[in-house]
């Protein structure tokens, strides 16, 4: 048994004891229990113990995990293929990748909080334009192969639906190829016909192709331009420092993988994928873009761009499912290239390239054929049936490299190839390194022009990056500074014992190709929480490969329609989605080929069971699917649940279960038992794992027994239909959510589902006099979290939502969701990990902002002048000489006692209307800053 | 002859001049939408159904359609506001119509609103 003081479920929940029953004599009731029992219903309570290992302490989970994760072979990797082994610059992994104050930030919705890591990503997309040389960038996408995907997804909007040709003018990845061909397929589009012309939508260029091969394209660029067709270069942006950038021959949309910027292979993830488009296709682009705006003073300051392309707005209409993307990855490679500059990231590929130049020079010599003439850092040699024999040799010597047929090997060199593995791989085909003059790169670029941007220049020592990256991070309010209550998105504690695997070579640094044999620490761990999660959720088994909810939303959409075709039922094809679920259950469906059906709520905000029963009648036959969330997005158990989900299936329709509420279900609920075929685990709410800043999301879906047929395969083990580039997704974060199963236990689970409900109804409870909880289930409850009705306040004071959560950065707090799923609404989710004295303070602040709402509506403060309107307040603001304002200093930057956990923002209110108006996506290069 | 303008549910407004009819959003829905970011126009020689979605607005926050009043084909586009959208809050309904379009079936403003009724819908 562990010792009490090292328990870690007793550190992970914050209210102790004595808060429980503060909590509890609040609500008037005696006990957890009762008050569960009065919230989720009877008719799916799970009535036993989850069936998990006993808990143990963090220092023996860690001890654990490192011995099965010991068992992996770390080699070194030649495989190439996407994926490349990186130096991670030793003062980014300790002050980015490792700092709390970068990976438990949440999406940057709240700009004012969020000036840190906006500004690393406005520099990735500028880093990201000078490589591609196309004008506008996006904050990075979930992985190359689905940035292929939604590039093709971009050209089938511009010809507004009426092309559906992807022309391949080279060799893809075979994973990237797979899942380009998962997506293609739902929404009509064919992948790899031969001809281009009217019905080509995009022509797609490898470059390199999979051999490493930069092909002459002339031609067939020519041709697309001609058609009126989209040209989409999948370009290695290390290889771009060297070379001409993809818009200088014509590509209208760049995507690629900016893992080898400083990013560890990770098993396959996750990183950042890039995007680039020429500006015409702006508004086409899907995930997020940081656009320059200014604040109420005329400061700069940057925001996320164009929301309303996304799916929260748009929904159905949407350019994509995708909302997180991978804010945290996208900032390790903007730091990558900070830290290094255009100098040396040249020389970085420069080295590179000659070492891959010389070995392909030495095959050559000794008579073997080499693919292609023109190439990078990938050299693909023909070796007549001995490519096994060759590779095991390698192996043998520690080095692994890709078998592409039993007569061709291919040898990828990166950053951290060294001279005696080339003499070595050298040897191993009977060759030795020879000189490279006949070798090339395709046309260069000029170096001297390549990133001038000032902070590309500016960060050369340590002591200036280190003090970079805190200055920046200090403009951003994350976990590590002070509760973060986000309805729906769970903003739990990610714990640093949790945390520590994935720097661990042995998790970080294994390629995702490499043999079976290689990786069994990884295998015994995913089997490890396939069966947890299975016996957590009540599913038969368990796919990782979805990289972010919405990825999982999509690939179970994908398993439901690959199900009902299987037997048949082609015609199934209407999506039920309720009108209160997240706007991703629509743009997931529409992108899965499915038509959208809503179904209406009732004024108390439960699903209306009458019209959804009129409408699953009415489709019948064509009846595809139910997308639920529960419980619901309005934070309520909802009775009819069951009924509900009897009703699809008396339709032939299958449930599936959005699970970004699944933590106030573990231990008390399994979804699979009250009827869902198949749910998705936001493995970044409910376990633990870190939002990133925006990013990475792990999405992994639960499915029952007949749906396993249909889950997500990779061309890796031989299937298809893969959602992800990599086999098991973003596999070197899993480890946190191991982590946290195996050291809270059953019972530390069930404890923190019951005290995040608990809280939830004590926040509910203290803030009713002051704002109307909007919704709540039987007997008066609320779920994990609960919806403050502010709407009052812009009648009687002309106060919005938007100025109360402004205000509440000046109080020290990161607003709770506004505006969702009701417009002028604020929902608050505490999570268990908070203590009561963070809880209290926020709903102290409430309180206190309620009294100011109260002044405005008396009159006795100006509608137009008044510490909300006018929030937040600078440091610089508070110290002008002149103060016009009818309130004081200290009113304004020290309400209600802020005290220890008092915040400066870095700029004031950020005007939208005006970044929106005028995109800006990226810091001019210095001569037009010269100008 | 003076043009006749008729509104319809949805916030559009239609005003018939020569056979050619100018499209735009009321000045009630304009300020319904705040401010206005960006407008998408159908492109000239689009045939447009009644009630079919033939324009976006989008402000901050929202995008809306904007539906075709009538059937029709698309005759010219408001290109200036490309630039600046912000006219739509400046000016709805007069220098930022979106869209001008032939009229396909004279019966099909019968269903439309005046003036007056359209003021008593909004009230």
């Amino acid at each position: 048994m562990p010792q009490s003081n090292d328990a870690f479920a007793d550190r992970h929940i914050g209210p102790g004891r004595k808060d429980e029953r503060t909590m509890l004599a609040a609500l008037g009731l005696p006990s957890r229990e009762t008050l569960i029992a009065k919230t989720v219903p009877d008719s799916i309570r799970l009535g036993r113990p989850l069936d998990l290992p006993e808990p143990t302490s963090e220092s023996e989970a860690l001890a654990e995990l490192d011995a099965m994760m010991g068992a992996n072979r770390v080699v070194r990797s030649f495989i190439g293929q996407g994926y490349h082994g990186c130096h991670v610059p030793p003062v980014i992994q300790r002050n980015l990748f490792e700092n709390p104050a970068w990976y438990t930030a949440y999406t940057p919705y709240q700009s004012e909080i969020s000036q840190g890591r906006l500004e690393l990503l406005f520099h990735f997309q500028t880093l990201v334009m000078e490589l591609t040389g196309l004008p506008v960038a996006s904050a990075s996408l979930l992985d190359e192969a689905t940035a292929v995907a939604e590039a093709n997804g971009i050209a089938f909007r511009h010809h507004r639906g009426k092309r559906s040709d992807i022309v391949l003018a080279g060799e893809l990845h075979p994973q990237v190829l797979d899942v380009v061909r998962t997506r293609a397929e739902p929404i009509g589009m064919t992948v790899g016909a031969q001809a281009i012309g009217d019905n080509t939508a995009a022509v797609i260029v490898p470059w390199p192709d999979t051999r490493g091969v930069y092909g002459d394209h002339t031609e067939t660029i020519a041709a697309a331009k001609a058609a009126g067709a989209l040209v989409v270069a999948v370009a290695d942006p290390l290889a771009l420092t060297l070379i001409e950038p993809p818009a200088g021959w014509g590509a209208d949309i760049a995507v690629g993988s900016m893992q080898r910027f400083g990013v560890p292979m990770g098993f396959g993830g996750p990183h950042a994928a890039y995007m680039a488009v020429s500006e015409a296709l702006t508004r086409l682009m899907p995930g997020r873009i940081v656009g320059q705006s200014v604040d109420a003073k005329g400061r700069p300051g940057y925001r996320l761009a164009l929301q309303t392309r996304e799916q929260h707005i748009r929904r159905d209409k949407a350019t994509s499912n995708i909302c997180t993307a991978q804010a945290l990855l996208a900032n390790m490679a903007a730091a990558f290239a900070i830290w290094h500059g255009p100098e040396g990231l040249r020389a970085i590929a420069e080295r590179i390239h000659s070492r891959a130049g010389r070995f392909a020079a030495g095959a050559a010599t000794a008579g073997l054929a080499i693919a292609g003439r023109s190439f990078f850092d990938t050299v693909t040699v023909a070796v007549k049936g001995k490519a096994t024999e060759i590779a095991e040799a390698a192996e043998e010597a520690g080095m692994l490299i890709r078998v592409i047929d039993a007569d061709t090997i291919s040898v990828a060199f990166d950053e951290t190839s060294s001279e005696a593995e080339l003499a070595a791989l050298s040897a191993l085909i009977g060759a030795s390194p020879a000189d490279a003059a006949e070798i090339r790169l395709p046309a260069p670029r000029d170096g001297e022009r390549l990133m001038t941007q000032p902070v590309f220049h500016d960060n050369r020592s340590e002591t200036e990056m280190m003090r970079l990256l805190r200055r920046l991070a200090d403009k951003d309010l994350a976990l590590d500074r002070a509760m973060i209550p986000l309805g729906s998105c769970t903003m739990k504690l990610n714990a640093a014992a949790e945390l520590m695997p994935v720097s661990w070579p042995t998790v970080a640094n294994l390629h995702p190709f490499a043999p079976a044999r290689h990786a069994p620490g990884y295998r015994r761990m995913i089997d490890d929480l396939d069966r947890w999660l299975c016996e957590v959720t009540g599913f038969d088994k368990v796919s990782f490969q979805p990289n972010a909810g919405s990825q999982g939303e999509y690939a179970g959409l994908l398993a439901i329609r690959r199900y009902h075709r299987s037997r048949g039922e082609n015609n199934r094809d209407i999506c039920l989605i309720p009108s209160s679920a997240h706007g991703t259950n629509p743009a997931s469906a529409h992108m899965a080929g499915l038509e959208v059906v809503v179904v209406k709520c009732t004024a108390n905000g439960d699903i209306d069971i009458a019209d959804l029963e009129a409408k699953a009648m009415e489709h019948g036959d064509r009846l595809a699917a139910l997308m639920l969330t529960y419980p619901s997005t309005h934070g309520v158990f909802e009775q009819g649940v069951r009924l509900m989900c009897d009703t699809i299936h008396e339709q032939g329709g299958q449930v599936y279960l959005d699970g970004a509420n699944l933590n106030a279900l573990v231990g008390l609920a399994r979804p699979a038992d009250f009827g869902a075929d198949v749910c998705h685990m936001n493995l970044h709410k409910t376990f633990c794992i870190p939002h990133g800043g925006g990013g990475p999301g792990v999405g992994p879906i639960g499915v029952r027994e007949h749906l396993v047929p249909f889950l997500p395969g990779h061309v890796d083990n031989g299937s298809d239909h893969a959602v992800s580039g990599a086999p098991q997704g973003s596999a070197s974060i899993l480890p946190i959510t191991w982590m946290y199963i195996r050291m809270m236990g059953a019972a530390g689970l069930k404890d923190a589902t019951e005290m995040a409900i608990l809280s939830a109804n004590y926040i509910a409870k203290r803030l009713e006099r002051h704002f109307p909880v909007l919704y709540r289930g039987r007997s008066g409850r609320v779920a994990h979290e609960c919806i403050l009705d502010t709407r009052g306040l812009k009648e009687s004071a002309g106060v919005s939502v938007e100025d109360i959560a402004k205000r509440l950065i000046d109080y020290g707090f990161h607003a709770p969701t506004i505006s969702w799923p009701v417009a002028g609404t604020m929902m608050v989710e505490p999570t268990e990990s908070e203590p009561l004295s963070e809880i209290d303070r926020f709903c102290e602040a409430m309180i206190s902002i309620a009294a100011e709402a109260k002044k405005i509506a008396e009159g006795i403060l100006p509608r137009d002048d008044n510490p909300l309107v006018n929030a937040p307040h600078t440091a610089d603001d508070i110290a002008a000489d002149d103060w016009p304002h009818p309130y004081s200093r200290m009113q304004a930057a020290f309400p209600g006692g802020v005290g220890a956990a008092k915040f400066w923002p870095p700029v004031s209110r950020i005007d939208n209307v005006a970044g929106d108006r005028n995109l800006v996506c990226a810091c001019p290069p210095i001569e037009a800053l010269a100008s | 002859m003076a043009a006749v303008k008729y509104f319809t549910e949805d916030h559009e407004w239609i005003s018939v001049e020569n056979g050619l009819a100018t499209v735009g959003i009321t000045n009630h829905a304009q300020e319904q939408l705040g401010d206005i970011v960006f407008v998408e126009l159908p492109e000239a020689g689009t045939s447009l159904s009644k009630g079919g979605a033939a324009a976006v607005i989008e402000s901050v926050k929202a995008a809306s359609d904007v539906y075709a009043p009538i059937d029709g084909e698309v005759a010219e586009v408001n290109g200036a506001l490309a630039d600046d959208p912000a006219k739509v809050n400046g000016d709805a309904e007069g220098a930022a119509w979106l869209w001008r379009m032939t009229v396909a079936d004279d019966s099909q403003f019968d269903g439309l609103m005046d003036e007056a009724a359209y003021q008593a819908h909004i009230a």
